[in-house]
């Protein structure tokens, strides 16, 4: 297109422009309103609870401004004050911060009474004092290594055992790795759509999971696939690391998870739970190298893909832990399966280089292998 | 948190808590009114209530406390007392708590309304008109003929009905809307206290009025505020004034929807119950039920000064508005 063309797309903008304005400046959209009481819309985003206190975040996900005038907790009116204003203008946020002797251990229910008369719920389902940043961070780096570091460079030493397969076991491992993978993009998928739905309505949870999938895999594909079509190891290298970035993604996305799920107190974190996610992440690991199993890769680059697979798990917990929103978690989660996407894509290609078609014995039960194993090792952390 | 020991930063972090905690607390609270004593924890009574004041509500809750309507008077060729009333039915945004507007049905503009008070035996005409927008009538609890008992006789938007009945039996009566659906057009306001004096007048008291009501501001069956007339908490932000030794008397109607029962508990004191507003008392106690549309006159005296509380002995309405206080003084009680 050359700037000649350009002018050609300026009528119908204009055109819209002036539409816009007939409608608002006119009156025409007071008619099209009618005479309706406003639409109200409040979330809670987040929710701390600290000595004496419940400090709630809220977003004006609706289309009007929404003024907060009471506060009931358990159904009790309470003082409160609430910032900036008392009044949310649309895609606006307040705190509201209530000084309230609540019970550990124990539910509460907050109610926030609107000028009109309309009511908005918080259940808080299990109340504990919401960690404080610098408290927890020590508890959350413990559980990112112990649940997403420890396992995937375990699971980096597989690599002696799949370089001495034959080539049939050999696709069989990249089979399964890419069976793990879909897995976990399918489970991650999942839950970020599950998320989506506490997501204030204006900021569209499934069209944002949707946005941060497929722009995470176009990006990718954008930037690193010229590289994983190279023939030979600098190709399969590409794909290992893309691998490692994938998982890194996803496991930033989990540690937003199991963070956020610690500091409410929804998961205690047993001995159980941190077995089975180990397990499950070991899994990770071999995902990583299988590509590489015939290349000899230095020991430096293999602990490059660890760290890159594992350490995001550490600063998703941190996060997940301190400062969760559903918005944001659902949003991760969303990249982590797009990046998913975009590996298990790379994977398939290199089953197709023998010439033998895609789907053999050796790939599929791969496949299936690795969906099975996960399944499997999921079943440790339900 | 009970399992943790006390870390030295864990104490100073409670100590800024408490301190920030202070400062919402009064400003949220504010000094004005309350006798309590500043804020100094999350426990604090004071901290339990609605925040602001109504300042767009139909009636001045102090102002209503002590007002009765007794019609104009004229005498009939028989010698009998005439009350007549004017009422009409308006439509009325008005204030139910801080901040939150309720579309309100309203007899003369206010919630509860008028308190209309007449002499046993007396003829009362209450000439109605309803300047509202859906139909309504005016159905009073007492002794008359069907044809003046407001529930067939619908009266239309801009329609007028004149109700005419000899005033029995003494006692504490109730009006309210009886169109349909009913209970619809009671939660939006339509109600107010009817008292019959007994011809041998009752003993000389401070007299007070009390309507326990509720309102539905979501309308999904069920109240998201308490109050006795009308604002949550009126009488706890600004406490009744009662003299020492002096007999008090309250006229108390229970007329709260969705919920089946209602209650009035008094605290460091009895009080004697006339049940629906007989001369015969009925019952020495602190705490009475009040069914829905059930009404009695409590009779009290406080021998002692000091902040009485007074309130729904269900917790819950209690915490939603329905809650108060006497501030009992020596000597002559002001506001």
């Amino acid at each position: 297109m050359t700037t000649r063309q350009w002018p050609w797309g300026l009528l119908p903008l204009a055109l819209l422009a002036g539409l816009v304005v007939l409608v608002t400046q006119t009156g025409l959209l007071d008619r099209l309103r009618g005479d309706f009481p406003p639409v109200e819309q409040l979330t809670v985003t987040r929710t701390v609870l600290s000595p004496e206190q419940i400090t709630l975040h809220l977003v004006n996900g609706g289309p009007d401004p929404v003024t907060v005038a009471q506060v009931v907790v358990d159904e009790a009116f309470w003082a409160f004050t609430i910032e900036p204003s008392n009044t949310v203008p649309r895609l606006g946020r307040a705190t509201i911060t209530i000084p309230y002797p609540w019970v550990e251990y124990e539910a509460h229910n907050v109610m926030l009474l609107t000028s009109t008369g309309l009511t908005f719920e918080h259940e808080i389902p299990l109340a504990v004092a919401t960690p404080t940043t610098a408290g927890s961070l020590g508890v959350f780096t413990m559980i990112g290594v112990y649940v997403g570091v420890l396992p995937v460079v375990i699971g980096l030493l597989f690599l002696p055992l799949l370089r001495r397969l034959s080539r049939e076991w050999f696709e069989f491992m990249l089979a399964l790795t890419a069976g793990l993978l879909i897995f976990l993009g399918v489970d991650a998928l999942h839950e970020a759509i599950e998320l989506s739905a506490e997501v204030a309505p204006a900021f569209q949870g499934v069209p944002l999971v949707l946005l941060g999938v497929m722009g995470t895999w176009l990006l990718l594909q954008m930037v690193a696939g010229p590289r994983t079509r190279v023939e030979g190891a600098a190709g399969r290298f590409s794909v290992a690391w893309l691998v490692a970035l994938g998982i890194g993604l996803h496991n930033f996305g989990e540690g937003l998870a199991i963070g956020s799920a610690y500091a409410v107190g929804e998961a205690a974190l047993g001995a159980f739970l941190v077995v089975g996610f180990m397990l499950h992440n070991t899994t990770e690991g071999i995902a990583i190298v299988a590509p590489v199993a015939q290349d000899r890769p230095r020991i430096g680059t293999l602990l490059g893909m660890g760290a890159l697979a594992g350490i995001p798990t550490i600063f998703g917990a941190w996060l997940g832990g301190t400062a969760f929103s559903p918005l944001m978690a659902s949003l991760f989660l969303a990249i982590g399966v797009g990046a998913i996407v975009q590996v298990v894509v790379a994977l398939f290609r290199m089953f197709g280089c023998a010439g033998q078609g895609v789907w053999r014995p050796s790939t599929a039960g791969g496949v299936l292998a690795g969906l099975v194993v996960m399944y499997v090792t999921g079943l440790l952390v339900a | 948190m009970s399992d943790t020991p006390l870390s030295r930063r864990a104490l100073i972090t409670r100590g800024v808590v408490g301190v920030a905690g202070l400062a919402a607390a009064s400003r949220a609270v504010g000094a004005a009114e309350r006798h309590l004593v500043h804020p100094v924890s999350a426990h604090d009574p004071s901290l339990s209530a609605t925040v602001g004041r109504v300042t767009r509500g139909s009636i001045d809750p102090m102002a209503f406390l002590e007002h009765f309507e007794y019609g104009t008077i004229s005498r009939l060729p028989d010698g009998r007392t005439l009350r007549e009333y004017r009422i009409n039915a308006v439509d009325r945004e008005i204030e139910v708590a801080p901040g939150v507007m309720y579309p309100a049905w309203t007899y003369n503009g206010q919630v509860p309304g008028p308190t209309l008070r007449a002499t046993e035996g007396d003829l009362v005409r209450v000439e109605f008109t309803n300047a509202g927008t859906h139909a309504h009538t005016m159905h009073f609890h007492g002794i008359h003929a069907a044809r003046m008992d407001g529930v067939y006789e619908v009266v239309h938007p801009g329609q007028s009905f004149t109700y005419e009945f000899t005033a029995k039996p003494a006692g504490l009566q109730v009006y309210h809307c009886h169109a349909v659906p009913l209970k619809r057009h009671i939660a939006k306001g339509l109600y107010g206290t009817f008292i019959i004096d007994p011809r041998v007048p009752r003993p000389p008291a401070r007299e007070m009025v009390m309507v326990l009501n509720g309102f539905d501001t979501n309308f999904d069956g069920s109240n998201e505020v308490y109050a006795a007339n009308t604002i949550p908490f009126a009488y706890h932000h600004q406490p009744i004034p009662v003299k020492k030794g002096e007999l008090q008397r309250i006229y108390m109607v229970n007329i709260l929807e969705f919920d089946l029962i209602n209650s009035m508990h008094m605290h460091g004191n009895f009080f004697t119950l006339y049940r629906t507003g007989s001369v015969q008392p009925s019952e020495f106690t602190d705490t009475v039920m009040f069914c829905q549309g059930e009404r009695h006159i409590l009779e009290f005296t406080y021998e002692d000064t000091g902040q009485f509380m007074f309130h729904a002995h269900q917790s819950e309405f209690a915490e939603l508005g329905w809650m108060g206080v006497f501030n009992v003084v020596d000597g002559e009680a002001t506001a």
